[in-house]
């Protein structure tokens, strides 16, 4: 049961899936995360806001995910002492995103770990780069921090770090395991090495040009990431984009899906010492990749999503090409999992590692595809499918094993349904123009943009300043609820395993980081 | 075992031809030749992303696909820096990223190039300096060469890194490192 408030009152949110905003005082705000959290809502995101130049009040907002529908919830806080009270013990995922709200903005939650997060000791420990008295070009000289890590005593143990630079060619990070022989007791993720300061560089673009920013803050969600963008953005002037637009988009963000599951499917048999998955797999991504290329403009579809629709029509002949492609690919992947799924080899790599259990996945708060391999049928297509995912009837992929094996599992189920979405797509592509003009956005107007992208929901919620600037734009990936499970998936686990069931959440470090 | 051996003999060869590098001019000097006759076969890259969305990083995987054939052709990606001749830097240098970066490239042995991958690592794209990034990686070492594109396709880097190891390495050009 919802609290009474909620409901009555609660505005209408401008998104692009059922939403709903609401202004609460301290009480109201600790009373809303009780009841949602007892209703089994997830704690989508959280941010911070610096209105001083309004109201003198500074704001936290936290978006929450229902079954049918996300509701806003936002507190305003006195300049003077702007402290609120902490999520942490409701939501663990909380934990990082009041951390790195802090770091940015000084808001304070009133409990719970309060070591920095995003500051390393590239700016100076009482600035808070995001509120609007710093500027957009101000630098500060680097001072190196130490950060405290969590040591674990006793006989036997010692730390292997890792990182921030990885063997391989990934993205960078720290982990620092405890360990006893090969046996892990403790992993401990440190991340923000790739902050660029994403949300102070939107406000000092226009609304029609933040989506290029958008689409370069995760390379390997850029549709997603663009998309959830323009809905925002879309939702506040108003405007729904033409049909064939919004199938377009699908089209482009299903590719997407495609070709990241393609690539980890093929790395994930290359570290479990099985290099022709890859070679496999990274063939069939690399033709998909040129396909892009060769319909789009781009092989990654940078820049297809524009506000208002895509950048440009397919080509008359990408339809049948697109649909040969799709058989093949289609045979291709069915071929390649009977050959993993009879792997002995393989198979006892993928079984039992790296798990997460469905009880574990749930008090943790995991999304998307990771929460789909413990057992939490969840997905936006499906349970709020926004403009054109209704009528294509998603069926969620589930899998309640939570090693790795599931979440291979989960991909493959995933690839194969984006295949079968894209032929959908196709086979029913509206007519008509692929993009709109967008009126002028009414300024302090909130807006939400929320897609699922293929590691799971990617949140953008826009305010829109004055004469089509951006006030405050926030910007939210899946990844900051899943890393944390990445800290229990290892536990008992060897040190050997750690790349592979690392390698199974693949999940971001630039979407996270900001 | 059979249907992984019927699969790869229906796949076949994949790799493709690499890009030819431009002609070198004839004022190419002698130990341009010696360096390129050195590193052109046995090129060991070591990658560090300092800030990058990761799409550069995706394309360099992607040069290690069976299209490429970058082994074939005697370049290896190492997990070092004490290993590498050449450093590829993707990102545009967050703060976060800096004294790693400083002390991966300090790490590598003379003579070495670094090759500067991307818009956001030429200093040439949304993410200019500001309090979180230093703008460009050749506000932070010495760079070499610049690969532009966001992201730079496969063949546009590997044309750079042909390219690239044909130039005298900077700090022996100059007599001494950095």
């Amino acid at each position: 049961m919802l609290p009474d408030f909620l409901d009555r009152e609660c505005a209408p949110l401008a998104a692009n899936v059922p939403a709903g905003h609401i202004g609460a005082d301290a009480a109201h705000w600790r009373e809303a995360a009780e009841a949602l959290q007892a209703d089994g809502a997830n704690l989508l995101t959280l941010w911070g806001a610096d209105d001083r130049d309004r109201d003198g009040r500074m704001r936290i907002h936290a978006a929450y995910l229902l079954r049918d529908r996300v509701i806003v919830v936002e507190h305003a806080m006195p300049a003077a002492a702007p402290v609120y009270p902490a999520l942490a013990a409701r939501f663990p995922v909380a934990v990082r995103m009041q951390r790195a709200i802090f770091d940015l903005l000084g808001i304070q939650a009133d409990g719970g770990d309060t070591r920095p997060w995003l500051r390393h000791g590239g700016w100076p420990e009482r600035v808070y780069p995001l509120r609007r008295d710093v500027g957009q070009a101000q630098t500060y000289p680097a001072h190196e921090t130490p950060y405290p890590f969590v040591r674990v005593e006793g006989e036997g143990v010692h730390e292997v770090t890792v990182g921030p630079i990885h063997a391989g060619t990934i993205e960078p990070g720290h982990f620092r395991m405890s360990v006893v022989g090969e046996k892990v007791l403790r992993l401990e993720i440190r991340l923000g090495y790739t902050h660029r300061g994403i949300a102070k560089r939107f406000e000092a673009l226009a609304l029609a040009q933040g989506h290029r920013l958008a689409a370069r803050i995760c390379g390997d969600s850029t549709v997603a990431y663009a998309w959830a963008y323009c809905a925002a953005y879309e939702a506040i002037a108003g405007t729904a984009i033409p049909p064939r637009a919004a199938a377009l988009r699908a089209l482009a963000l299903e590719r997407e899906r495609i070709a990241n599951h393609l690539g980890d499917l093929g790395a994930l048999g290359n570290d479990a010492g099985f290099a022709f998955g890859l070679t496999q797999f990274s063939s069939l991504k690399e033709r998909l990749l040129r396909h892009n290329a060769n319909t789009f403009g781009q092989r990654y579809l940078f820049d297809y999503v524009v506000p208002g629709g895509v950048a440009a029509d397919l080509p008359a002949s990408a339809p049948g090409i697109m649909l040969e492609e799709i058989a093949t690919l289609e045979r291709s992947v069915r071929e390649l999992r009977a050959i993993y799924d009879d792997h002995a080899g393989l198979q006892d790599r993928f079984r039992g590692s790296g798990r997460v259990t469905p009880e574990q996945a749930r008090t943790l708060g995991a999304i998307g595809l990771v929460g789909r391999a413990s057992g939490i049928a969840r997905d936006l297509r499906a349970d709020l499918p926004w403009t054109p995912y209704a009528p294509l009837e998603v069926a969620a992929a589930a899998c309640a094993g939570g090693d790795v094996a599931a979440r291979v599992e989960v991909r493959f189920e995933e690839t194969l349904e984006s295949l079968r979405l894209c032929r959908r797509l196709l086979e029913t592509l509206p007519q008509g123009a692929v993009r709109t003009e967008l009126p002028p956005a009414p300024p302090a107007r909130l807006g939400l943009g929320l897609v699922e992208g293929w590691r799971g929901p990617v949140l953008v919620a826009l305010e829109a300043g004055a004469n089509g600037t951006i006030r405050r734009c926030h910007t939210h990936d899946p990844s900051w609820q899943n890393w944390p499970l990445v800290e229990y998936a290892a536990l008992d686990n060897i040190v050997p395993d750690f790349p592979l069931i690392n390698k199974s959440f693949n999940l971001s470090y630039s979407g996270h980081d900001g | 075992m059979f249907d992984v051996l019927a699969r790869i003999f229906r796949t076949g060869r994949l790799s493709e031809a690499p890009p030819v590098a431009e002609a070198a001019t004839p004022e190419e000097t002698a130990l341009q030749r010696e360096l390129h006759a050195v590193f052109g076969r046995a090129l060991c890259i070591r990658h560090v992303d300092t800030g990058s969305c990761n799409a550069c990083e995706l394309e360099i995987q992607a040069l290690t696909n069976p299209h490429y054939n970058l082994t074939g052709a005697g370049i290896k990606f190492v997990p070092s820096p004490r290993h590498a001749d050449l450093l590829l830097v993707t990102g545009p240098v967050a703060v976060n990223m800096e004294e790693a970066l400083k002390r991966a490239y300090d790490a590598m042995p003379e003579p070495k190039w670094v090759l500067a991958v991307g818009d956001c690592a030429a200093g040439n794209c949304l993410f200019g300096a500001n309090y979180a990034t230093r703008g460009s990686v050749r506000d932070v070492i010495p760079v070499d060469a610049v690969v532009g594109g966001c992201p730079p396709t496969p063949f546009a880097m590997l044309r750079a890194i042909l390219q690239v190891t044909r130039q005298p390495p900077r700090a022996v050009a100059a007599g001494a490192g950095r």
